[in-house]
């Protein structure tokens, strides 16, 4: 048994090390005060300065920052709204299972295939209204879209483990539909709805073949900003983007992780 | 329908309710149905029209891109298309198995850790996760630069030329999807390890069973849920992926997922790149019966 | 008219009679309970009384008004929940306070009366504490302070104990049914355990797929089963087999004399084993010699198998005896139970 405590612990370590080295080696080459090559020439940290001299940059940054937080608000709301119709009503089975897969289709068809499908629909649509030039509305629509099925699966798993009984006993304790409501559904769904709400954030922030299909010139964001610097040079400025953007994940995940342990454990 | 029932405790006829209800239902489900199901079914349409001399639709329909999909085109047949699809399915079988080889030791080795650290471990393989895989994939430049050991190391051995990177190479696909993957499988694997119950592999090494068959008759069956989630999760997005092969196999090594992403870009042939998505959909549709007829009532989410 | 009515219910779920044609009167006052096996259809009976069930018909009727098409929120009942329902995310003050906030009664009168109810219920340290905090008994109590505290007409409990362990079940029971007592307020319980229902009710209602099929106060139910199933299920009975003619009811044990003569032929008679006496000579009637095959020492009791038969008996003075042991069985005519259906 000690063999294999001692293998699978150095496994583990060795599949750490393969997950995080590329991350790690990016965070050191954004500190290393050299433009070009892989030796270290000394710790700098003007490459993160230049960043926010860099006008394409900084509008990517508020470009990002817009389609997520526009995109998480409506999201949610049309979410939540959607979970507790698809939940308390006695929908006929067949129906239950219909909506059921349309909430499904964002989880398990490929981002690549839903991309193309926002592509030709937006070309149709063009043809009804310029609006619908590739830009920052339609990335915000195709945002909306698949954070939507995510905030009401969500919701709905939340709404599932509330129950019943709760609501008859407020019921049974004289509560009108707003009462309950006001005091008892909408308080115990909050951390499902917070939670959904920081999932659909943090798909946003990360997506990047949507975007990139659905993209005008104007709305480029982070991430495909990252991807069009690097397909034609990798530069230190870049390294320092992504660790940047690669700290906000961090703390986003620990907040999440916070939040969901905080709840779990009421 | 006009009949009172009672619901949820609240006295009501049932065309009230069922008025309250759609009230809920339709602007998410209009939402959904508008751009979700409609744009998918258009797509189907799509993928049977045809391409104008200047990457306009045309509308003669025809079965022209699902020909030349298998291969069928003007000079004949060629397996190229159908390459592609076989090596993306292939990828993707190979980075799910052995995502699962290394989510094993590695949900080991936190579920073993003490409640306290243990969370940060789990935070430490969740990380990756949530980080843009854009920035995921570029690392990998770093690693497989020319000065780099890796290379310097393929290069004595004459695998590559001396001064030359290890990306674009198979490889470099390999390496950057198996690190994208990872934390898809070990994620839901690991809540299935958690929850564990030890008393069975202890019974089981009580029995003198072998390594082997303690994992297959006392740990497998009880990481099961966990480990069917985790492969679906790898499996079907990673048939479509886009931005590893892109990045670290350019044209030496595409999958499906360029492919689509050409006739949307440089190609203008949204209806071949909608007969594309369409092959993409059969093979992820194929799996996912694969998937429920062994695994009825495993829930995705 | 006070009390409680029940007349001519029935439900269906599908196919399934869940309760058929039940009419039952509720004194004012007193404690009543539904006891039956799961799925016979009690706590639909008692939802519907909450007006948590819809009815497909047959009329409810509480101090003479009419409540059968009244919501849940009109009717001056409250109910125990099985889980206890409590609101998670309120501490215990506002769980109990929330009846009387929806209510909209003015914030002083609610301190009052919750803090009172709280003090009766001896959970008035527990105020600002959360419902994951405290224990299953804690939580049971607070469930029943939250119903209480508006001074329902008909406290409705479904299968209150069923979360408790076994020592705590036995003297929470007697507390219950204390505290019934000292408010004097219409107590309905549902629960399939007969001990709880023997321990608190004033009258127990047996019931079965759906139906009543007896009631009365537990001495009634217990001591004069009507039926094999009533029998069977409130305690264990022997149950014997044979006809009766010529005053006489001839079984394959012997020939006993009853009490009453039955109003059938050929039927059953119950009698339990702790109705049994053993004695060292022939008693004057019933008496059966017996063999004993089987025994079983329970600290307050001896638990004892005899043939012919197998007869249980249930003893708690006879104690030097032994496996093969002859004895006599005195059934006296007046612990003979006549099952008539």
């Amino acid at each position: 048994m000690r063999k294999i405590n001692l293998l699978v612990s150095i496994t583990a370590i060795c599949t750490m090390v393969f997950l995080y080295i590329p991350l790690l080696s990016v965070a050191f080459f954004s500190v290393n005060d050299t433009k070009y090559g892989m030796v270290w020439k000394g710790f700098t940290l003007d490459w993160y300065l230049k960043l926010f001299q860099n006008e394409m940059i900084l509008h990517a940054a508020w470009n990002t920052l817009v389609l997520a937080i526009v995109s998480t608000i409506v999201s949610t709301l049309l979410g939540t709204i959607l979970a507790i119709g698809m939940d308390r009503f006695p929908w006929p089975r067949k129906m239950n299972t219909t909506l059921d897969l349309i909430l499904h289709l964002p989880v398990i068809i490929p981002d690549i295939i839903f991309a193309a499908a926002m592509v030709v629909a937006f070309g149709f649509l063009r043809a009804l209204s310029s609006m619908f030039e590739p830009g920052l509305l339609n990335m915000i629509i195709a945002h909306i879209t698949f954070q939507t099925a995510f905030v009401a699966l969500v919701v709905r798993s939340r709404l599932v483990s509330i129950g019943k009984e709760v609501e008859e006993a407020a019921r049974d304790l004289y509560a009108d539909t707003t009462y309950l409501l006001l005091k008892v559904t909408l308080p115990l769904l909050m951390p499902g709805i917070v939670a959904g709400a920081m999932l659909a954030f943090t798909l946003s922030l990360d997506d990047f073949v949507i975007s990139f299909f659905t993209a005008g010139p104007d709305s480029v964001t982070l991430p495909l900003y990252i991807y069009a610097a690097v397909r034609r040079v990798v530069t230190p400025q870049i390294h320092a983007l992504s660790t940047l953007v690669l700290m906000v994940t961090i703390i986003m995940v620990i907040c999440m992780e916070r939040f969901t342990r905080k709840v779990n454990i009421k | 329908m006009n009949k009172l029932l009672i619901w949820y405790g609240e006295l009501i006829t049932g065309k009230k309710l069922i008025k309250r209800g759609l009230l809920f239902l339709t602007p998410g489900m209009l939402w959904l149905i508008l751009f979700l199901v409609l744009p998918g079914l258009i797509l189907v349409v799509v993928s049977f029209a045809g391409r104008g001399a200047y990457g306009e639709l045309v509308w003669e329909f025809g079965l022209g891109n699902y020909k030349r999909l298998i291969g069928y085109g003007i000079f004949g047949w060629t397996p190229d298309y159908l390459l592609i699809l076989w090596r993306s399915v292939w990828v993707a079988v190979v980075t799910t198995a052995l995502s699962v080889l290394l989510s094993y030791p590695l949900c080991f080795y936190i579920a073993r850790k003490p409640p306290r650290t243990r969370y940060l471990w789990l935070t430490i393989v969740i990380i990756p996760f949530w980080t843009n895989m854009v920035i995921r994939t570029y690392a990998w430049f770093l690693i497989l630069a020319p000065d780099m050991p890796l290379a310097k190391l393929a290069a004595f051995f004459k695998f590559i030329a001396p001064g030359m990177p290890l990306y674009p190479s198979a490889f470099a696909v390999y390496l950057g999807m198996i690190s994208m993957f990872l934390p898809f499988v070990a994620l839901p694997l690991f809540s299935s390890i958690e929850r564990l119950d030890w008393t069975l592999v202890e019974a089981a090494q009580d029995l003198y069973a072998s390594n082997t068959r303690v994992f297959m008759h006392a740990i497998l069956p009880q990481t099961l849920p966990g480990l069917s989630v985790g492969i679906i999760l790898t499996l079907v997005p990673a048939m479509g992926m886009f931005v590893v092969p892109d990045l670290l196999g350019g044209a030496k090594y595409m999958l499906v997922g360029n492919l689509i992403q050409q006739q949307f870009g440089t190609s203008r042939d949204w209806a071949f790149g909608a007969a594309i998505s369409m092959g993409l959909m059969v093979l992820t549709m194929f799996s996912l019966y694969l998937y429920k007829r062994r695994n009825k009532d495993i829930d995705l989410l | 008219m006070k009390g409680l009515q029940l007349r001519g219910i029935n439900k269906t779920y599908g196919n399934v009679k869940a309760v058929e044609d039940v009419s039952q009167e509720i004194h004012s006052g007193e404690f009543f309970t539904l006891l039956g096996p799961s799925g016979c259809g009690k706590t639909t009976l008692l939802r519907m009384i909450a007006g948590l069930e819809l009815q497909d018909s047959g009329t409810i009727i509480l101090e003479g008004e009419e409540i059968t098409a009244l919501p849940a929120i009109r009717r001056q009942i409250n109910t125990v929940f099985q889980s206890y329902a409590l609101f998670p995310h309120l501490n215990i003050f506002e769980n109990v306070a929330f009846g009387l906030r929806s209510r909209k009664v003015p914030g002083p009168e609610v301190d009052k009366r919750v803090k009172k109810t709280l003090e009766m219920l001896e959970l008035g340290q527990m105020t600002k504490r959360f419902p994951h905090q405290l224990s299953g008994g804690q939580n049971q109590r607070v469930a029943l302070a939250r119903a209480l505290v508006n001074e329902p007409k008909v406290l409705l409990l479904d299968e209150p104990m069923s979360a408790l362990d076994a020592k705590l079940r036995a003297q929470v029971q007697v507390e219950l049914r204390r505290l019934q007592q000292k408010l004097g307020q219409t107590f309905i319980l549902v629960t399939h355990d007969q001990d709880e229902a023997l321990v608190v009710s004033d009258r127990i209602a047996v019931m079965k797929d759906g139906k009543i099929i007896q009631f009365g106060t537990p001495v009634e139910v217990y001591e004069s089963p009507k039926n094999k199933f009533v029998a069977e299920f409130l305690g264990t009975a022997n149950l014997i087999e044979g006809t009766y003619h010529d005053g006489q009811f001839h079984t394959e044990l012997g020939i006993f004399e009853l009490e009453k003569p039955p109003s059938w032929k050929k039927g059953l008679i119950a009698i339990r084993p702790e109705w049994i006496r053993i004695s060292d000579t022939k008693p004057d009637k019933n008496g059966i010699r017996a063999t004993v095959t089987e025994m079983i020492y329970r600290g307050t009791n001896l638990d004892l198998w005899l043939s012919p038969g197998p007869i249980r008996l249930r003893t708690s003075t006879y104690k030097n005896i032994q496996i093969g042991d002859q004895v006599w069985l005195d059934m006296a005519p007046k612990e003979i139970a006549v099952l008539n259906e």
